[in-house]
């Protein structure tokens, strides 16, 4: 095994990972690890926005923003943390216009700014333009931008490199072990700080907006050490995936103004939220959706429904969302200016993850004790800012406010203790038996089958609507999976670029926080944001407004804890649109 | 329906020179070629190795070489294509492992260019200002998403892979016309290098082999007229 050491060591290269990367290089030593280059990274794919309350185009202020997160989250989420993302997302997106983002512009030069889903003026009044952009590649410019400038910091990057394991010991982390996927050789990184920001894990249903990267790795490593996951049921649905494979149509089509209609040509949200309409969070729109289709009225009677931006005209459309345009020619065959578009629910984010505290730094216990030298930011942690709906605009938002806090806070670490001491007696022998028995599995299973069963059962039975049935069955079909995985053999013999390798293990880790995921969902007995129970109605405050918290026991077991929402100014309401 | 794919394997493990492996995949409407290599990979053989993330043309991951032709594969649609589909890797690039290539040197040619804003001291509080129509002068520079297909379809990368080739200098182009930026003296040596914008002969296969309808060659003519006007 090689050994390196840096100051910090980022996982990951997405929006969040970056700005760490960036920030922490100002000072210190910084080495960014990511499976795929950088600029592969799925920040890469958002298109809508990044949500900052500047008013150029209509009044706004950071205290509406804070009170549409609160009630976006369904009050799930810690307002010291969504007051501190909506307040930082001022300086942050200058940050970024000053760092070189090509933002669209207002025809005073200004950031331009658009609306988006559950963002309004006034406290819950009028929609308001609050989402920035450039054009709708927001997340390919923000990418590639912060890419650029970590290079320009000399960040060093280790690009291709799969993270395999966590060097914690004693409460303290000293690095991690990456399996070079180039030569098939393990490499241990020596680190005084280490942040995970490995993005979501939404490709564990069979319709994803995801890309196929979205393995949720950090979560999985992080709970073979005993850190808890927080919140783990609530998992976005987006209400525009293009029919039927589900990629993303980015809300921008909704926010400039598109509908939405069932075979009746009817603007069914109407009846689901009638104030706002195509503007109502996406947990909302979603279940509208999926409840027309689910009573006969998708389009021809079939799983999806009609939007339509044909009365925006050519030229918003193709100025604005020239890549919705792009996408649905390319893979729907529909020419949005003239014919609508189909589409329905596709998972799309996950609102849990690796709880943390305001400066990202990972939480032994999940509620205030710090892994010493243990970071998380971006769509993998959750500090919480989303509670249990995320508002369009907000996770590109937390990536970089949070990714940028996190990259202050490590480099004060490392001035703080010093540079790390390479080969304290951790023993790494472990990692390389494991891989080593891992390209040794042989067996009659498949992992692309046994992959398969596990997206199809995600989504049949933890989708927009869930009950105990369902939830119960899907426990039992993923313990199934998990014993079905020992037997899944290996055709790739091959150390160089050993791809069935590397599907093998992100395998691993689908089913470990799947198990998460469907556990947390069975415990939870109620409605809120995206965790939708048909068999209990409503949210109940007094039983549920709390964190869960998912250990992982030494037998393999998971115990729950719960911990209480951290309330500064709004208690809850109830919700409506 | 059932269609042909030759694919090309290389493993450098295996004493085995590279050949072309056929396989037959059941299609079905709408599949592109990716889904095709995912159905090969997943159903038949697991020692196919490519790369391939975003799977809608974002992240440029899955640039190869189809029928002859640079393609983003998750992109490209098997049924405008006819009789038995040829997938190679990228041409101009060493082969790693099947259709997987080396990017390193790509992306060290990316760095070279500084591709990053160069600029004095900001306003500290507020944007920048820029005219919507200082921005559009990005359009067509700031979408490219480093696939790497342009350069590897020019012939004067094929000849000297030192050259910066297309990718980059269309990168440079994003930073020398972004109104806010002041670094094109930085760039200039660079630019005006042995590997920089005169190693382009305006062949123009760039253009054709953009997925993304870019004109990296254009760029590389604007480029020149610039330095040519600093010069002066
Ligand atoms: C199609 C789409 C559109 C979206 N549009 C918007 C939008 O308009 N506005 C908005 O605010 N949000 C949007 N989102 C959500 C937002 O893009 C993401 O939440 C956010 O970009 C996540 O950033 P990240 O840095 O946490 O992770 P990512 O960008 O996903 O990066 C994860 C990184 O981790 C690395 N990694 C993972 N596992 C490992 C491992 N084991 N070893 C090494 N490296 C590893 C990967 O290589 C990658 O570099 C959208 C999401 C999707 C899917
Ligand atoms: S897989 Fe991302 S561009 Fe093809």
């Amino acid at each position: 095994m090689e050994h390196h050491r840096h100051d910090v060591v980022v996982v990951g290269a997405g929006i969040a990972g970056l700005y760490a990367a960036m920030k922490a290089g100002e000072s210190a030593d910084v080495a960014v690890l990511s499976k795929i280059y950088p600029t592969r990274s799925h920040s890469g794919a958002a298109q809508g926005g990044c949500a900052a309350a500047l008013g150029n185009e209509t009044e706004d202020n950071w205290e509406w923003h804070f009170y549409d997160t609160v009630r976006g989250s369904d009050y799930l989420g810690d307002q010291d943390a969504q007051e501190l993302l909506v307040k930082e997302a001022i300086p942050v997106m200058y940050e970024m216009e000053h760092l070189g983002v090509p933002f669209s512009r207002t025809p005073d030069g200004k950031i331009a700014q658009r609306k988006f889903g559950g963002h309004f003026g006034q406290f819950g009044k009028a929609p308001v333009q609050r989402s920035c952009y450039a054009a709708d590649r927001t997340g390919h410019a923000q990418l590639h931008c912060l890419y650029e400038q970590s290079l320009k910091c000399g960040v060093r990057f280790y690009n291709e490199f799969l993270v395999v394991s966590l060097m914690i010991e004693d409460g303290v982390c000293h690095g991690v072990i990456a399996l070079e996927i180039r030569t098939g050789m393990l490499h241990a990184f020596w680190a005084r700080a280490v942040m995970l920001a490995t993005g979501g894990y939404a490709r564990a249903w069979k319709v994803t907006s995801n890309a196929h990267a979205n393995t949720g790795d950090g979560l999985s490593l992080v709970l073979g050490h005993g850190i808890p996951l927080e919140d783990m049921e609530f998992v976005q649905f987006h209400p525009t995936g293009l029919y039927p494979i589900g990629i993303l149509v980015s809300e921008a089509a909704r926010g400039e103004g598109g509908y939405i209609f069932n075979k009746d040509g009817e603007r069914f949200m109407k009846k689901y939220a009638e104030a706002k309409m195509e503007l109502a969070p996406r947990d909302v729109v979603s279940r509208a959706e999926t409840t027309e289709i689910n009573e006969g009225r998708g389009i021809d009677g079939a799983d999806y429904i009609h939007l339509d931006l044909t009365h925006l005209g050519a030229d918003k459309i193709l100025e604005r969302l020239p890549q919705v345009h792009e996408l649905v020619f390319k893979f729907a065959g529909v020419d949005c200016i003239k014919e609508p578009i189909p589409i329905r629910p596709t998972a799309h984010y996950s609102m849990g993850g690796i709880p943390t505290d305001l400066d990202t730094r990972v939480l032994l216990d999940g509620r205030e004790t710090p892994v010493e030298g243990l970071y998380a930011s971006g769509e993998c942690a959750c500090v919480s800012n989303h509670g249990a709906n995320r508002l369009g605009t907000n996770s590109t938002l937390e990536a970089a406010v949070f990714g940028r806090r996190g990259g202050m806070a490590m480099a004060e670490f490392v001035k703080e203790k010093g540079p790390v001491v390479v080969g304290t007696a951790i023993p790494t022998q472990h990692v390389e038996d494991e891989v080593a028995h891992y390209r040794a599995h042989e067996g009659k299973e498949r992992a692309s089958v046994v992959r398969g069963e596990l997206q199809d059962a995600m989504q049949n039975l933890c989708g927009v609507f869930r009950d105990e049935e369902k939830l119960s069955k899907l426990v039992a079909k993923i313990a199934d999976l998990q014993e079905r995985f020992e037997h899944v053999g290996l055709q790739d013999k091959s150390k160089v670029f050993n791809t069935e390798l590397n599907e093998l293990v992100e395998l691993k880790h689908m089913l470990d926080f799947c198990e998460v995921i469907a556990k947390s969902a069975l415990a939870r007995q109620e409605c809120r944001g995206a965790h939708w129970r048909t068999d209990f109605s409503g949210r109940d405050d007094e039983k549920w407004h709390k964190h869960t918290l998912a250990f992982k026991e030494k037998d393999g077991s998971l115990r729950f804890e719960y911990k209480p929402v951290v309330i500064t100014k709004y208690p809850p309401e109830a919700r409506k649109y | 329906m059932e269609r042909q794919f030759k694919v090309f394997r290389y493993d450098p493990e295996s004493s085995k020179k590279p050949y072309f492996q056929t396989y037959t995949v059941d299609v079905q409407k709408s599949w592109t070629i990716l889904d095709a290599l995912n159905a090969i990979k997943w159903e038949q053989d697991g020692s196919l190795s490519y790369r391939r993330s975003c799977r809608h043309g974002i992240c440029g991951s899955c640039a190869m070489k189809i029928n002859g032709k640079n393609e983003l594969a998750c992109e490209l649609q098997v049924f405008t294509l006819k009789g038995v589909i040829k997938v190679e890797p990228l041409p101009g690039f060493e082969v790693l492992r099947d259709l997987v290539t080396d990017m390193d040197r790509f992306f060290g040619h990316i760095e070279a260019v500084k591709p990053w804003l160069i600029a004095g001291l900001s306003p500290t509080d507020k944007e920048r200002l820029q005219s919507p129509e200082d921005r559009k002068k990005l359009d067509g520079l700031y979408e490219c998403i480093l696939c790497g297909a342009c350069t590897s379809s020019c012939p004067s990368y094929w000849s000297n892979d030192d050259f910066l080739g297309p990718a980059a200098l269309l990168k440079a182009a994003r930073y020398c016309f972004d109104t806010r930026d002041e670094g094109f003296h930085e760039r200039m040596d660079v630019l005006n290098s042995r590997n920089g914008l005169w190693r382009c002969h305006t062949i123009f296969n760039c253009v054709e082999a953009c997925p993304k309808d870019l004109n990296p060659t254009e760029a590389i003519v604007r480029l020149r007229a610039r330095l040519a006007a600093e010069k002066i």
